[in-house]
Protein backbone atom coordinates (compact mmCIF):
# COMPACT_ATOMS: atom_id res chain seq x y z
CA UNK A 1 0.00 0.00 0.00
CA UNK A 2 3.01 2.35 0.70
CA UNK A 3 4.36 2.38 -2.82
CA UNK A 4 0.38 3.12 -4.05
CA UNK A 5 -0.43 5.88 -1.70
CA UNK A 6 1.05 9.00 -3.98
CA UNK A 7 -1.20 7.80 -7.10
CA UNK A 8 -3.72 7.21 -5.12
CA UNK A 9 -3.80 10.64 -3.19
CA UNK A 10 -3.74 11.74 -6.75
CA UNK A 11 -6.63 9.70 -8.11
CA UNK A 12 -8.72 10.85 -5.18
CA UNK A 13 -7.75 14.16 -5.71
CA UNK A 14 -8.70 14.06 -9.40
CA UNK A 15 -12.23 12.66 -8.53
CA UNK A 16 -13.10 14.83 -6.28
CA UNK A 17 -12.30 17.53 -8.58
CA UNK A 18 -14.62 16.04 -11.34
CA UNK A 19 -17.37 14.63 -9.39
CA UNK A 20 -19.32 18.16 -8.70
CA UNK A 21 -18.76 18.64 -12.83
CA UNK A 22 -20.74 14.70 -13.22
CA UNK A 23 -23.54 15.21 -10.64
CA UNK A 24 -24.15 19.09 -12.68
CA UNK A 25 -24.68 16.71 -15.80
CA UNK A 26 -26.59 14.30 -14.29
CA UNK A 27 -30.43 15.09 -14.88
CA UNK A 28 -33.15 16.53 -12.22
CA UNK A 29 -35.67 13.99 -10.88
CA UNK A 30 -38.88 14.34 -11.99
CA UNK A 31 -40.18 14.34 -8.29
CA UNK A 32 -37.81 15.69 -6.09
CA UNK A 33 -35.50 17.97 -8.17
CA UNK A 34 -32.66 18.93 -7.57
CA UNK A 35 -32.87 17.73 -3.76
CA UNK A 36 -32.29 14.43 -5.03
CA UNK A 37 -28.71 14.78 -5.96
CA UNK A 38 -27.59 14.86 -2.39
CA UNK A 39 -27.65 11.09 -2.93
CA UNK A 40 -24.24 11.17 -4.77
CA UNK A 41 -23.27 11.90 -1.55
CA UNK A 42 -25.51 10.15 0.74
CA UNK A 43 -25.10 6.66 -0.63
CA UNK A 44 -21.13 6.59 -0.93
CA UNK A 45 -20.88 8.31 2.50
CA UNK A 46 -23.13 4.60 3.50
CA UNK A 47 -20.50 2.87 1.50
CA UNK A 48 -17.85 4.05 2.63
CA UNK A 49 -19.04 3.23 6.59
CA UNK A 50 -20.00 -0.76 5.30
CA UNK A 51 -16.22 -0.78 4.03
CA UNK A 52 -14.74 0.74 7.26
CA UNK A 53 -16.62 -1.91 9.33
CA UNK A 54 -16.13 -4.77 6.79
CA UNK A 55 -11.85 -3.79 7.31
CA UNK A 56 -12.35 -3.49 11.02
CA UNK A 57 -14.28 -6.48 11.38
CA UNK A 58 -11.62 -8.55 9.55
CA UNK A 59 -8.99 -7.15 10.97
CA UNK A 60 -10.19 -7.30 14.93
CA UNK A 61 -11.14 -10.97 13.79
CA UNK A 62 -7.41 -11.29 13.05
CA UNK A 63 -6.13 -9.36 16.21
CA UNK A 64 -9.03 -11.51 18.61
CA UNK A 65 -7.37 -15.02 17.39
CA UNK A 66 -4.04 -14.52 16.27
CA UNK A 67 -2.95 -11.47 18.84
CA UNK A 68 -1.65 -9.60 15.75
CA UNK A 69 -1.47 -5.96 16.77
CA UNK A 70 -0.49 -4.75 13.54
CA UNK A 71 -4.23 -5.64 12.84
CA UNK A 72 -5.65 -4.16 15.87
CA UNK A 73 -4.03 -0.69 14.18
CA UNK A 74 -6.46 -1.48 10.98
CA UNK A 75 -9.20 -1.91 13.46
CA UNK A 76 -9.10 1.02 15.55
CA UNK A 77 -8.37 3.26 12.48
CA UNK A 78 -11.07 1.93 10.56
CA UNK A 79 -13.50 2.39 13.22
CA UNK A 80 -12.64 5.79 13.45
CA UNK A 81 -13.29 6.39 9.47
CA UNK A 82 -16.58 3.96 10.62
CA UNK A 83 -18.02 6.87 12.38
CA UNK A 84 -16.63 9.20 10.41
CA UNK A 85 -18.62 8.06 7.09
CA UNK A 86 -21.33 7.41 8.97
CA UNK A 87 -21.58 10.80 10.34
CA UNK A 88 -21.79 12.04 6.71
CA UNK A 89 -24.44 9.50 5.90
CA UNK A 90 -26.50 10.48 9.12
CA UNK A 91 -25.97 14.33 8.22
CA UNK A 92 -26.73 14.11 4.35
CA UNK A 93 -29.75 11.80 5.20
CA UNK A 94 -31.87 14.26 7.36
CA UNK A 95 -30.71 17.26 4.91
CA UNK A 96 -32.70 15.06 1.65
CA UNK A 97 -35.75 13.87 4.63
CA UNK A 98 -36.33 17.92 5.41
CA UNK A 99 -36.76 18.05 1.72
CA UNK A 100 -38.44 14.14 0.75
CA UNK A 101 -40.28 13.45 3.55
CA UNK A 102 -40.75 16.84 5.39
CA UNK A 103 -39.45 15.94 8.34
CA UNK A 104 -35.73 16.15 9.61
CA UNK A 105 -35.88 12.17 11.16
CA UNK A 106 -38.69 9.23 10.87
CA UNK A 107 -38.57 6.88 13.33
CA UNK A 108 -38.25 3.95 10.99
CA UNK A 109 -36.21 1.01 11.07
CA UNK A 110 -33.80 1.74 8.45
CA UNK A 111 -32.79 5.28 10.09
CA UNK A 112 -33.08 4.11 13.82
CA UNK A 113 -30.55 0.91 12.65
CA UNK A 114 -28.38 3.08 11.10
CA UNK A 115 -28.35 5.54 13.76
CA UNK A 116 -27.71 2.31 15.91
CA UNK A 117 -24.57 1.42 14.21
CA UNK A 118 -23.28 4.42 13.96
CA UNK A 119 -23.82 4.16 17.84
CA UNK A 120 -21.86 0.21 17.88
CA UNK A 121 -18.52 2.02 16.66
CA UNK A 122 -18.84 5.02 19.04
CA UNK A 123 -19.34 2.67 21.94
CA UNK A 124 -15.65 0.93 20.37
CA UNK A 125 -14.20 4.15 20.06
CA UNK A 126 -15.66 4.92 23.88
CA UNK A 127 -13.78 1.84 25.16
CA UNK A 128 -10.95 2.52 23.88
CA UNK A 129 -10.64 5.63 24.91
CA UNK A 130 -11.59 4.93 28.73
CA UNK A 131 -11.52 0.91 29.14
CA UNK A 132 -7.98 1.41 30.54
CA UNK A 133 -5.60 -2.09 29.72
CA UNK A 134 -7.11 -4.43 28.13
CA UNK A 135 -9.79 -2.74 26.39
CA UNK A 136 -8.07 -3.41 22.81
CA UNK A 137 -9.99 -6.94 23.06
CA UNK A 138 -13.43 -5.67 24.82
CA UNK A 139 -12.96 -3.20 21.50
CA UNK A 140 -12.48 -5.70 18.86
CA UNK A 141 -15.31 -7.80 20.29
CA UNK A 142 -17.92 -5.08 19.90
CA UNK A 143 -16.77 -4.50 16.18
CA UNK A 144 -17.41 -8.32 15.76
CA UNK A 145 -20.69 -7.96 16.84
CA UNK A 146 -21.11 -4.43 15.14
CA UNK A 147 -19.72 -6.40 12.04
CA UNK A 148 -22.88 -8.65 12.65
CA UNK A 149 -25.42 -6.29 13.15
CA UNK A 150 -24.45 -4.31 10.12
CA UNK A 151 -26.02 -6.56 7.30
CA UNK A 152 -29.80 -6.34 9.25
CA UNK A 153 -29.35 -2.57 8.45
CA UNK A 154 -28.81 -3.01 4.95
CA UNK A 155 -31.28 -5.73 4.39
CA UNK A 156 -34.00 -3.85 6.90
CA UNK A 157 -35.68 -1.81 3.77
CA UNK A 158 -36.14 -5.03 2.02
CA UNK A 159 -37.70 -6.83 5.11
CA UNK A 160 -40.52 -3.93 6.33
CA UNK A 161 -42.09 -1.23 4.71
CA UNK A 162 -40.14 2.08 5.38
CA UNK A 163 -40.16 5.20 3.91
CA UNK A 164 -36.23 5.07 3.29
CA UNK A 165 -35.90 3.96 -0.43
CA UNK A 166 -34.90 0.65 -1.18
CA UNK A 167 -32.01 -1.50 -2.08
CA UNK A 168 -33.19 -2.37 -5.34
CA UNK A 169 -33.14 1.48 -5.98
CA UNK A 170 -29.32 1.77 -6.59
CA UNK A 171 -28.78 -1.21 -9.25
CA UNK A 172 -32.14 0.11 -11.17
CA UNK A 173 -31.28 3.79 -11.77
CA UNK A 174 -30.94 4.76 -15.51
CA UNK A 175 -27.46 5.53 -17.26
CA UNK A 176 -26.89 9.01 -16.62
CA UNK A 177 -27.36 8.74 -13.03
CA UNK A 178 -25.58 5.57 -12.24
CA UNK A 179 -22.45 6.65 -13.76
CA UNK A 180 -22.03 9.82 -11.45
CA UNK A 181 -23.21 7.57 -8.70
CA UNK A 182 -20.27 5.01 -9.62
CA UNK A 183 -17.66 7.77 -9.61
CA UNK A 184 -18.39 8.98 -6.52
CA UNK A 185 -19.16 5.90 -4.69
CA UNK A 186 -15.61 4.67 -5.81
CA UNK A 187 -14.05 8.37 -4.65
CA UNK A 188 -15.72 7.63 -1.49
CA UNK A 189 -13.91 3.85 -1.00
CA UNK A 190 -10.60 5.49 -2.28
CA UNK A 191 -10.62 8.54 -0.11
CA UNK A 192 -11.27 5.33 2.66
CA UNK A 193 -8.19 4.14 1.66
CA UNK A 194 -6.02 7.21 1.80
CA UNK A 195 -7.17 8.06 5.10
CA UNK A 196 -6.89 4.72 6.35
CA UNK A 197 -3.39 4.60 5.36
CA UNK A 198 -2.40 7.55 6.96
CA UNK A 199 -4.61 6.69 10.14
CA UNK A 200 -2.31 3.10 10.54
CA UNK A 201 0.91 4.72 9.77
CA UNK A 202 0.34 7.26 12.56
CA UNK A 203 -1.17 4.30 14.53
CA UNK A 204 2.35 2.72 14.24
CA UNK A 205 4.71 5.55 14.83
CA UNK A 206 2.21 5.93 18.24
CA UNK A 207 3.37 1.92 19.01
CA UNK A 208 7.40 2.85 17.92
CA UNK A 209 7.15 5.87 20.55
CA UNK A 210 5.25 3.87 23.48
CA UNK A 211 8.21 1.09 23.24
CA UNK A 212 11.19 3.91 23.44
CA UNK A 213 9.55 5.41 25.74
CA UNK A 214 8.55 2.10 27.57
CA UNK A 215 12.93 1.18 26.98
CA UNK A 216 13.56 4.82 28.21
CA UNK A 217 12.06 3.85 31.69
CA UNK A 218 13.70 0.48 32.37
CA UNK B 1 -17.51 -32.72 29.88
CA UNK B 2 -18.67 -29.76 28.70
CA UNK B 3 -22.20 -29.73 29.97
CA UNK B 4 -20.71 -30.84 33.37
CA UNK B 5 -19.03 -27.95 33.32
CA UNK B 6 -21.57 -25.44 32.55
CA UNK B 7 -23.94 -27.60 34.91
CA UNK B 8 -21.15 -27.02 37.74
CA UNK B 9 -20.89 -22.86 37.31
CA UNK B 10 -25.01 -22.76 36.95
CA UNK B 11 -25.13 -24.55 39.96
CA UNK B 12 -22.53 -22.51 41.92
CA UNK B 13 -24.30 -19.22 40.72
CA UNK B 14 -27.89 -20.71 42.37
CA UNK B 15 -26.21 -22.01 45.35
CA UNK B 16 -24.80 -18.35 46.02
CA UNK B 17 -28.23 -16.49 45.22
CA UNK B 18 -30.30 -18.98 46.80
CA UNK B 19 -28.11 -18.03 50.40
CA UNK B 20 -28.85 -14.06 49.72
CA UNK B 21 -31.48 -13.31 47.11
CA UNK B 22 -28.94 -10.09 46.83
CA UNK B 23 -29.06 -10.34 42.63
CA UNK B 24 -33.10 -11.34 42.45
CA UNK B 25 -34.70 -9.13 44.28
CA UNK B 26 -32.71 -5.61 43.66
CA UNK B 27 -33.44 -7.18 40.09
CA UNK B 28 -37.16 -7.24 40.58
CA UNK B 29 -37.26 -4.05 42.92
CA UNK B 30 -35.61 -2.24 40.27
CA UNK B 31 -38.07 -3.40 37.32
CA UNK B 32 -40.64 -1.99 39.56
CA UNK B 33 -39.48 1.23 39.48
CA UNK B 34 -38.49 1.21 36.31
CA UNK B 35 -42.47 0.42 35.08
CA UNK B 36 -43.75 3.33 37.64
CA UNK B 37 -41.37 5.76 36.17
CA UNK B 38 -42.15 5.07 32.55
CA UNK B 39 -46.80 4.64 33.79
CA UNK B 40 -45.92 8.23 34.82
CA UNK B 41 -44.67 9.05 30.82
CA UNK B 42 -46.88 6.89 29.19
CA UNK B 43 -50.38 7.15 31.09
CA UNK B 44 -52.56 9.90 29.73
CA UNK B 45 -56.31 10.64 31.89
CA UNK B 46 -55.76 7.66 33.83
CA UNK B 47 -55.24 4.96 30.28
CA UNK B 48 -51.93 3.85 28.95
CA UNK B 49 -51.58 5.13 25.35
CA UNK B 50 -51.15 2.32 22.47
CA UNK B 51 -48.71 0.41 22.73
CA UNK B 52 -47.19 1.19 26.14
CA UNK B 53 -47.29 -1.49 27.65
CA UNK B 54 -45.41 -3.51 25.37
CA UNK B 55 -42.25 -1.01 25.26
CA UNK B 56 -42.86 -0.65 28.96
CA UNK B 57 -42.39 -4.06 29.42
CA UNK B 58 -38.99 -4.72 27.50
CA UNK B 59 -37.15 -1.73 28.63
CA UNK B 60 -38.04 -3.10 32.56
CA UNK B 61 -36.37 -6.35 30.94
CA UNK B 62 -33.47 -4.44 29.48
CA UNK B 63 -32.85 -2.33 32.39
CA UNK B 64 -33.22 -4.28 35.19
CA UNK B 65 -30.83 -7.38 32.95
CA UNK B 66 -28.05 -4.71 32.74
CA UNK B 67 -28.81 -4.40 36.45
CA UNK B 68 -28.24 -8.05 37.41
CA UNK B 69 -25.40 -8.42 35.00
CA UNK B 70 -23.11 -5.79 36.14
CA UNK B 71 -24.06 -7.05 40.06
CA UNK B 72 -23.82 -10.78 39.33
CA UNK B 73 -20.08 -9.93 37.40
CA UNK B 74 -19.06 -7.99 40.54
CA UNK B 75 -19.75 -10.41 42.81
CA UNK B 76 -17.21 -12.90 41.01
CA UNK B 77 -14.99 -9.55 40.59
CA UNK B 78 -14.94 -9.02 44.45
CA UNK B 79 -14.23 -12.71 44.90
CA UNK B 80 -11.64 -12.64 42.60
CA UNK B 81 -13.75 -16.18 41.84
CA UNK B 82 -13.78 -15.36 37.42
CA UNK B 83 -9.81 -16.13 37.98
CA UNK B 84 -10.37 -19.02 39.74
CA UNK B 85 -12.54 -20.25 36.83
CA UNK B 86 -10.58 -19.17 34.48
CA UNK B 87 -8.03 -21.00 36.14
CA UNK B 88 -9.97 -24.28 36.36
CA UNK B 89 -8.77 -27.05 33.79
CA UNK B 90 -12.50 -26.45 32.07
CA UNK B 91 -13.10 -25.45 28.15
CA UNK B 92 -14.02 -22.06 28.52
CA UNK B 93 -17.47 -22.02 26.39
CA UNK B 94 -18.64 -23.95 29.16
CA UNK B 95 -17.94 -21.65 31.28
CA UNK B 96 -19.69 -18.94 28.82
CA UNK B 97 -22.63 -21.31 28.81
CA UNK B 98 -23.23 -21.98 32.58
CA UNK B 99 -23.08 -18.32 33.40
CA UNK B 100 -25.82 -16.97 30.53
CA UNK B 101 -27.80 -20.32 31.69
CA UNK B 102 -27.82 -18.54 35.02
CA UNK B 103 -28.44 -14.96 33.66
CA UNK B 104 -31.36 -16.82 31.92
CA UNK B 105 -32.34 -18.10 35.05
CA UNK B 106 -32.06 -15.00 36.66
CA UNK B 107 -33.89 -12.67 34.15
CA UNK B 108 -36.56 -15.52 33.29
CA UNK B 109 -37.48 -15.32 37.28
CA UNK B 110 -37.99 -11.29 37.10
CA UNK B 111 -39.87 -12.10 33.90
CA UNK B 112 -42.29 -13.82 35.97
CA UNK B 113 -43.24 -11.07 38.24
CA UNK B 114 -43.05 -8.44 35.63
CA UNK B 115 -45.26 -10.01 33.41
CA UNK B 116 -47.89 -10.15 35.40
CA UNK B 117 -47.69 -6.73 36.74
CA UNK B 118 -47.32 -4.64 33.51
CA UNK B 119 -50.53 -6.69 32.65
CA UNK B 120 -52.24 -6.03 35.45
CA UNK B 121 -51.02 -2.32 35.45
CA UNK B 122 -52.04 -1.19 32.11
CA UNK B 123 -54.51 -4.04 31.39
CA UNK B 124 -52.69 -5.57 28.33
CA UNK B 125 -53.96 -8.51 27.12
CA UNK B 126 -50.29 -10.51 27.74
CA UNK B 127 -52.09 -13.97 28.15
CA UNK B 128 -54.28 -14.10 25.19
CA UNK B 129 -51.82 -16.22 22.88
CA UNK B 130 -49.45 -17.21 25.77
CA UNK B 131 -46.94 -19.57 23.89
CA UNK B 132 -46.04 -16.51 21.33
CA UNK B 133 -45.56 -14.47 24.14
CA UNK B 134 -43.31 -17.05 25.76
CA UNK B 135 -41.52 -17.52 22.80
CA UNK B 136 -40.78 -13.61 22.62
CA UNK B 137 -39.69 -13.58 25.69
CA UNK B 138 -38.07 -16.45 25.62
CA UNK B 139 -35.81 -15.06 21.89
CA UNK B 140 -35.66 -11.60 23.02
CA UNK B 141 -34.12 -12.38 26.72
CA UNK B 142 -31.83 -15.25 25.08
CA UNK B 143 -30.48 -12.81 22.80
CA UNK B 144 -29.61 -9.93 25.34
CA UNK B 145 -28.40 -12.06 27.74
CA UNK B 146 -25.82 -14.01 25.30
CA UNK B 147 -24.38 -10.45 24.20
CA UNK B 148 -24.89 -9.23 28.25
CA UNK B 149 -23.02 -12.12 29.47
CA UNK B 150 -20.01 -12.27 27.02
CA UNK B 151 -19.73 -8.18 27.81
CA UNK B 152 -20.01 -8.27 31.16
CA UNK B 153 -17.51 -10.84 31.98
CA UNK B 154 -15.17 -9.16 29.84
CA UNK B 155 -15.84 -5.72 31.64
CA UNK B 156 -14.61 -7.25 34.30
CA UNK B 157 -11.16 -6.34 34.09
CA UNK B 158 -11.53 -3.17 32.65
CA UNK B 159 -12.07 0.41 34.18
CA UNK B 160 -14.93 1.97 34.42
CA UNK B 161 -17.09 -1.22 33.93
CA UNK B 162 -20.16 0.17 35.23
CA UNK B 163 -20.70 3.20 32.14
CA UNK B 164 -19.59 0.85 29.70
CA UNK B 165 -21.50 -2.26 29.93
CA UNK B 166 -24.97 -0.55 28.65
CA UNK B 167 -22.65 1.90 26.17
CA UNK B 168 -21.77 -1.54 24.59
CA UNK B 169 -24.66 -3.48 25.55
CA UNK B 170 -27.74 -1.53 24.02
CA UNK B 171 -26.72 -0.53 20.96
CA UNK B 172 -25.72 -4.10 19.78
CA UNK B 173 -28.84 -5.66 21.45
CA UNK B 174 -31.21 -2.84 20.47
CA UNK B 175 -32.57 -4.93 17.16
CA UNK B 176 -33.51 -7.73 19.79
CA UNK B 177 -35.49 -4.95 21.61
CA UNK B 178 -37.13 -3.91 18.85
CA UNK B 179 -38.21 -7.18 17.96
CA UNK B 180 -39.57 -8.06 21.37
CA UNK B 181 -41.28 -4.73 22.04
CA UNK B 182 -42.63 -4.71 18.14
CA UNK B 183 -43.55 -8.72 18.04
CA UNK B 184 -45.52 -8.49 22.05
CA UNK B 185 -46.99 -4.87 20.41
CA UNK B 186 -48.68 -7.05 17.19
CA UNK B 187 -49.77 -9.60 20.17
CA UNK B 188 -51.52 -6.72 22.23
CA UNK B 189 -53.25 -5.05 19.33
CA UNK B 190 -57.22 -4.95 19.27
CA UNK B 191 -57.05 -8.47 17.01
CA UNK B 192 -53.86 -10.04 17.64
CA UNK B 193 -51.65 -10.13 14.70
CA UNK B 194 -49.85 -13.77 15.01
CA UNK B 195 -48.44 -13.55 11.65
CA UNK B 196 -46.51 -10.24 12.60
CA UNK B 197 -45.71 -11.82 16.20
CA UNK B 198 -44.81 -15.40 14.47
CA UNK B 199 -42.18 -12.85 12.23
CA UNK B 200 -40.37 -10.99 14.67
CA UNK B 201 -39.83 -14.00 16.58
CA UNK B 202 -38.51 -15.40 13.94
CA UNK B 203 -36.01 -12.38 13.21
CA UNK B 204 -35.14 -13.09 16.92
CA UNK B 205 -34.43 -16.97 16.37
CA UNK B 206 -31.83 -15.52 13.80
CA UNK B 207 -30.15 -12.85 15.87
CA UNK B 208 -30.09 -15.36 19.40
CA UNK B 209 -28.29 -17.89 16.63
CA UNK B 210 -26.02 -14.98 15.31
CA UNK B 211 -24.97 -13.43 19.49
CA UNK B 212 -24.65 -17.17 20.75
CA UNK B 213 -22.45 -18.27 17.95
CA UNK B 214 -20.69 -15.30 18.26
CA UNK B 215 -20.41 -15.34 21.74
CA UNK B 216 -19.13 -18.98 22.36
CA UNK B 217 -16.26 -17.86 19.42
CA UNK B 218 -14.95 -15.32 20.95
CA UNK B 219 -14.83 -16.14 24.64
CA UNK B 220 -11.93 -17.58 24.65
CA UNK B 221 -9.58 -15.51 23.25
CA UNK B 222 -11.15 -12.67 25.22
CA UNK B 223 -11.19 -13.77 28.15
CA UNK B 224 -7.43 -14.99 27.90
CA UNK B 225 -4.86 -12.47 29.25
Amino acid sequence: MRKAFAPLVVVVAALFVSAPYFIAQAPYESTMGLIQKIMYFHVPSWIGMYTAILVCGIASAIYLFQNNTAADRYAVSAAELAVLFGLMGLVTGPLWGRKAWGVWWEWDVRLTSALLLELVFVGYLLVRKYGGPGSEKLAAATALFGFAVAPFVYKSVDIWRTVHPKTSVVPTLPRVMAGPLALTALAFVLLFLVLLTLRVRLAERQAVLDELYLADED
Amino acid sequence: MFLRTAWLVLRKDFAIEARSWEVLTTTLFFATACVLVFAFAFVREGRAVEDAAAGILWIAIAFSGTLALGRTFERERYGETLRALLLAPAPRPALYVGKLLGMLALLGTAELFLVPMVAFLFQAALFSRPLLLAALLAGGTLGFCAVGTLFAAMLVRARSRDVLLPILLYPITIPVIIAGVRGTAALLAATPDEAAATMWIGILAAFDVVFVTLALWTFEPLMTE
